[in-house]
């Protein structure tokens, strides 16, 4: 065992995780007769080799950033949201309905304009089963899984049934929305490579300040903090934990409908029928865990993210690694990373409490009424 | 085997929480079958040794022997391959197993794979039998009294072999009546051999229960006495420090306007049964109003029902001519009410918060620890510095976490948020459960100087020398309804029982005579 000091372990446990992730992912390919080093390079080299590979990494991690701080707001309160693809789609279908509804506004109504709706009919769907719970103490976790899917199926019905005609190019897409309303930006595009990185990118950028803000210096993250911490005492000292769950679920929905918005905006400049729920959302919480919740740390998970995801990419036109093995390979990794708490078990804690009490109180994710490590 | 005198002995033990000492240099012998108390101020470091003893924490230095031979505890599993077992100050069972499987958790009998649950139960209920605690194996842990749970505690440390059995504060959330069975419960363990080491706050359990007393404070071991021949007055001031006055003296009260009217008032219990059956009482400004009873007679939903906590169902709340029934919590602080809580780790903190954030639980909203809704912690714990101080809150910084400190200053933490800010009511709820003799004689001083200052006080307590030493008026509630009401000059703590005990007043006042 090794004594370091807490500082040191949190840096070097994330580190020590991910070189075991990607060291289990070599023996898998290695048992599958690939070249590790071959598919490593060419991942690396997918994500980050040219300029329009980093743009894509960065278009990647944009949307992601969204959700991993609406699933860590959320999770701060003691609420476990699952339904992030569903405000995500919301958030996307909003944005670019008001897009194609007004396309010839000025870009300094209509960009924010849709914007808005999008963060909104996020919100507006993160808020019901918040109210739920705090009225009748549903739980969560069926009622956002179950919303996913009426929003899933939802879009495609607004998409074929709802929507004017004129909105839509073929019966599974929509048009492409006006530059009035894109938050591509020409020179950012340039600047990488003509990748699809875009304005989202600094919304996002703003988001983690934002939300760094309001989880440590205001009144609200105090109170997000404390109820999901101690409702009872909460309750006691007079916050409402009934309004303070509802809140922390329209905020979660709300930036994971700004996570969709991105994507349609910024990505995909139209909506199409989608299939099955949005990987963002899903990706969104395993980054908030990776992240330890607190905002640099989801800035991080978010990149290491992308750049799996966009070089899992590389590695199959690179080095002819199937898609599964690719999926295999970030899965690892992901898990070694997500079970840090076993890796940090490997280092004896010097003074393991007192170093520990400093740390906690900082950090925003905590663990929900002696709920496992994540 | 060697021989010893001692079945434990602690030698030199020091730990140390990030440069501040819990226990420096502190020994501790105990002898085979004998009840030896370990006796020390709010965060003198009883429950650290203890910990220690029982594999929770590793000591920075020291050595323990058993028996005359050194041993190495470096975990709960050890310290039970050792025959030590402790009951913990708070429980640590789980709410949803019977006694059986919260017994067995951990070490279950199993035959091929399968739990052997009716050979545990049977097993169980012997040892209860045994020793006279009479737990029922198969009933829920959620479903018992405290004083069941921790009989279930006890049973837990005894099947898993026990042969020292150390007990932090078992008596602090017991009645009376149970506090005498599990006296009677220890004696018996040691007839059989066995070893304790009792922590308590209370001098004549002391007195009543142990053999020996060791007094630690501020983490050193001061002395070890024999109990016999040492009263209460020199055990408390080997404790503190100085002299302790166990009874304060106050002034006649100066009675103000009504602050507190309650009218008719109906509450339920969270089954939705009655438990508060129409009541009427006042409290004016400048009295302590003492409300006596057993637990579960209607005192914990009365508190709530009046600090908004819990639905008033029939009747009313006026506070400074206010109705506040049924208001928000927040709407009835703000009327100037304060209130220290009954359970003061479920109401009364947020344990994973830094102590100086839960001094400002209920300020943090307001000028100048905020503004327009942006936090100041500068302000923050500058406020959290100056409570510390005044209150003598013993801890190692403003940012350890509330959970971490001593049971007593967690106590203590919350009584310095709640009279600090000076309301006109102050409710408060067994406002000196497991305090030390020094800081239950400062509480009670802040109480009567509230009450000089001219705040009505409503104070509930199951301890009768609490109720007496401190009320204007006394009632007493039994099954949800007032009693009576009696004048502590003229009542004696038997006439008092007995109106707890259901007696109508006047029933009581013949009996009594
Ligand atoms: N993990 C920890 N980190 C830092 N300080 C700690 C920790 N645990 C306990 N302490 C400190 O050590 C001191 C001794 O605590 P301990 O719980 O042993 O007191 P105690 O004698 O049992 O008091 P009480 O009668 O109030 O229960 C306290 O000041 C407490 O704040
Ligand atoms: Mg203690």
């Amino acid at each position: 065992m090794l004594k370091v000091s807490q500082p040191v372990k949190r840096i070097l446990v994330p580190l020590i995780s991910i070189f075991l992730g990607f060291l289990v992912g070599a023996i898998v390919m290695l048992i599958f007769s690939y070249s590790p080093i071959q598919a490593y390079a060419s991942m690396f080299q997918g994500a980050l080799g040219s300029m329009s590979g980093i743009g894509e990494t960065l278009r990647q991690a944009t949307p992601l950033i969204f959700t991993a701080l609406g699933f860590s707001v959320a999770y701060s309160a003691g609420f476990f949201n699952i339904g992030m693809s569903g405000q995500a789609l919301a958030g996307w279908v909003a944005s670019i309905w008001v897009a194609l509804a007004f396309p010839s506004l000025p870009t300094y109504v209509l960009l924010p304009l849709a914007i808005i709706v999008g963060a909104l009919a996020g919100g507006f769907v993160g808020a019901i089963p918040g109210v739920l719970r705090a009225f009748f103490g549903t739980s969560e976790v069926i009622v956002t899984i179950m919303l996913n899917y009426v929003v899933l199926y939802t879009s495609t019905y607004l998409l074929q049934n709802v929507m004017p005609k004129s909105f839509r190019s073929s019966t599974d897409s929509t048009q492409t929305i006006t530059s009035h309303a894109s938050l591509r930006m020409g020179w950012l595009q340039n600047a990488f490579g003509g990748s699809r990185i875009n304005a989202g990118l600094f919304l996002a950028l703003i988001a983690i300040i934002i939300f760094w803000i309001m989880m440590k210096k205001t009144t609200l993250g105090f109170e997000i903090r404390s109820v999901g911490m101690n409702p009872f005492a909460s309750e006691y000292a007079g916050m409402s934990s009934k309004k303070t769950i509802i809140m922390s679920m329209v905020i979660s929905g709300v930036l994971s409908g700004l996570g969709g918005v991105v994507e349609g905006l910024g990505t995909y400049q139209n909506f199409f029928t989608q299939t099955s729920s949005l990987s963002i959302g899903f990706d969104g919480m395993s980054v908030a865990l990776l992240g330890g919740g607190s905002a640099l740390g989801i800035l991080l998970a978010s990149l290491l993210f992308s750049i799996l995801k966009i070089g899992g990419l590389g590695m199959q036109t690179g080095a002819g690694v199937p898609f599964e093995i690719v999926n295999i390979v970030i899965a690892a990794i992901i898990f070694f990373v997500a079970i840090d708490y076993v890796i940090g078990l490997l280092f004896k804690q010097k003074k393991a409490k007192d170093a520990d009490a400093g740390a906690k109180p900082e950090q925003v994710i905590h663990q929900p009424k002696g709920g496992t490590e994540v | 085997m060697t021989k010893s005198e001692y079945v434990v002995e602690m030698r030199k033990i020091t730990k140390d929480f990030g440069g501040f000492k819990a226990n420096d240099q502190v020994d501790l012998k105990v002898k085979p079958g004998e009840i030896h108390a370990l006796l020390g101020e709010n965060g003198a470091g009883k429950s650290t040794l203890m910990n220690i003893l029982s594999g929770l924490l590793e000591p920075t230095s020291g050595e323990i022997l058993l028996n005359g031979e050194p041993v190495k505890i470096d975990s709960p599993t050890a310290a039970n391959r050792l025959g030590i077992g402790m009951v913990h100050q708070h429980f640590m069972l789980v709410d949803a197993f019977t006694v059986t499987e919260n017994i067995i958790l951990g070490n279950e009998p199993s035959h091929l794979g399968v739990i052997d649950r009716k050979k545990a139960e049977k097993e169980i209920k012997e040892l209860s039998d045994k020793y006279g605690l009479a737990v029922d194996p198969t009933a829920k842990v959620r479903d018992i009294s405290v004083g069941m749970q921790q009989r279930a505690e006890i049973l837990k440390t005894l099947y898993r072999g026990a042969n020292i059995l150390i007990f932090d504060e078992p008596t602090a959330v017991l009645t009376p009546q149970e506090i005498e069975e599990l006296i009677e419960i220890m004696k018996s363990l040691v007839a059989e051999g066995k070893s304790i080491i009792l922590i308590t706050h209370k001098l004549d359990e002391i007195r009543h229960a142990a053999d020996r007393c060791t007094v630690i404070r501020r983490g050193k071991s001061i002395d070890t006495v024999e109990v016999k021949g040492t009263t209460s007055e020199e055990l408390a001031e080997m404790m503190v420090g100085h002299s302790v006055t166990f009874k304060i003296p106050k002034a006649p009260a100066q009675i103000g306007t009504p602050i507190l009217n309650v009218k008719g008032l109906k509450v339920n219990e969270s089954r939705g049964l009655p438990a508060v059956k129409g009541i009427d009482f006042t409290v004016h400004a400048g009295e302590i109003l003492g409300i006596a009873g057993i637990d579960g007679n209607g005192q914990t939903e009365l508190i709530e029902a009046l600090t908004g906590l819990r639905k008033v169902v029939g009747g009313a709340v006026v506070i400074k001519g206010k109705d506040v029934t049924n208001a928000a919590v927040r709407k009835i602080t703000e009327t100037g009410v304060a209130h220290v809580p009954e359970d003061r780790q479920k109401y009364g903190l947020v344990l994973q918060m830094s102590l100086s954030e839960n001094l400002a639980l209920q300020t943090y909203y307001q000028a100048p620890i905020s503004h327009h809704g942006i936090l100041n912690y500068h302000e923050m714990r500058q406020e959290a510095l100056r409570l510390i101080k005044e209150y003598d809150i013993r801890t190692t910084n403003e940012q350890l976490r509330a959970g971490e400190l001593s049971g007593g200053n967690q106590q203590k933490a919350i009584v310095a948020r709640e009279l600090d800010r000076n309301a006109d009511l102050v409710i408060v709820a067994q406002p000196t459960r497991g305090l030390d003799v020094g800081a239950i004689e400062y509480i009670h001083r802040q109480l009567i100087d509230q009450r000089d200052q001219g705040k009505a006080i409503l104070l509930v307590s199951f301890e009768l020398d609490e109720i007496m030493n401190l009320s204007d008026r006394i009632i007493v509630l039994h099954d949800g309804k007032i009693a009576g009401e009696v004048r502590p000059e003229t009542t004696t703590e038997q006439e008092l029982g007995l109106l707890m005990a259901g007696s109508s007043k006047q029933a009581a006042a013949q009996e009594v005579k």
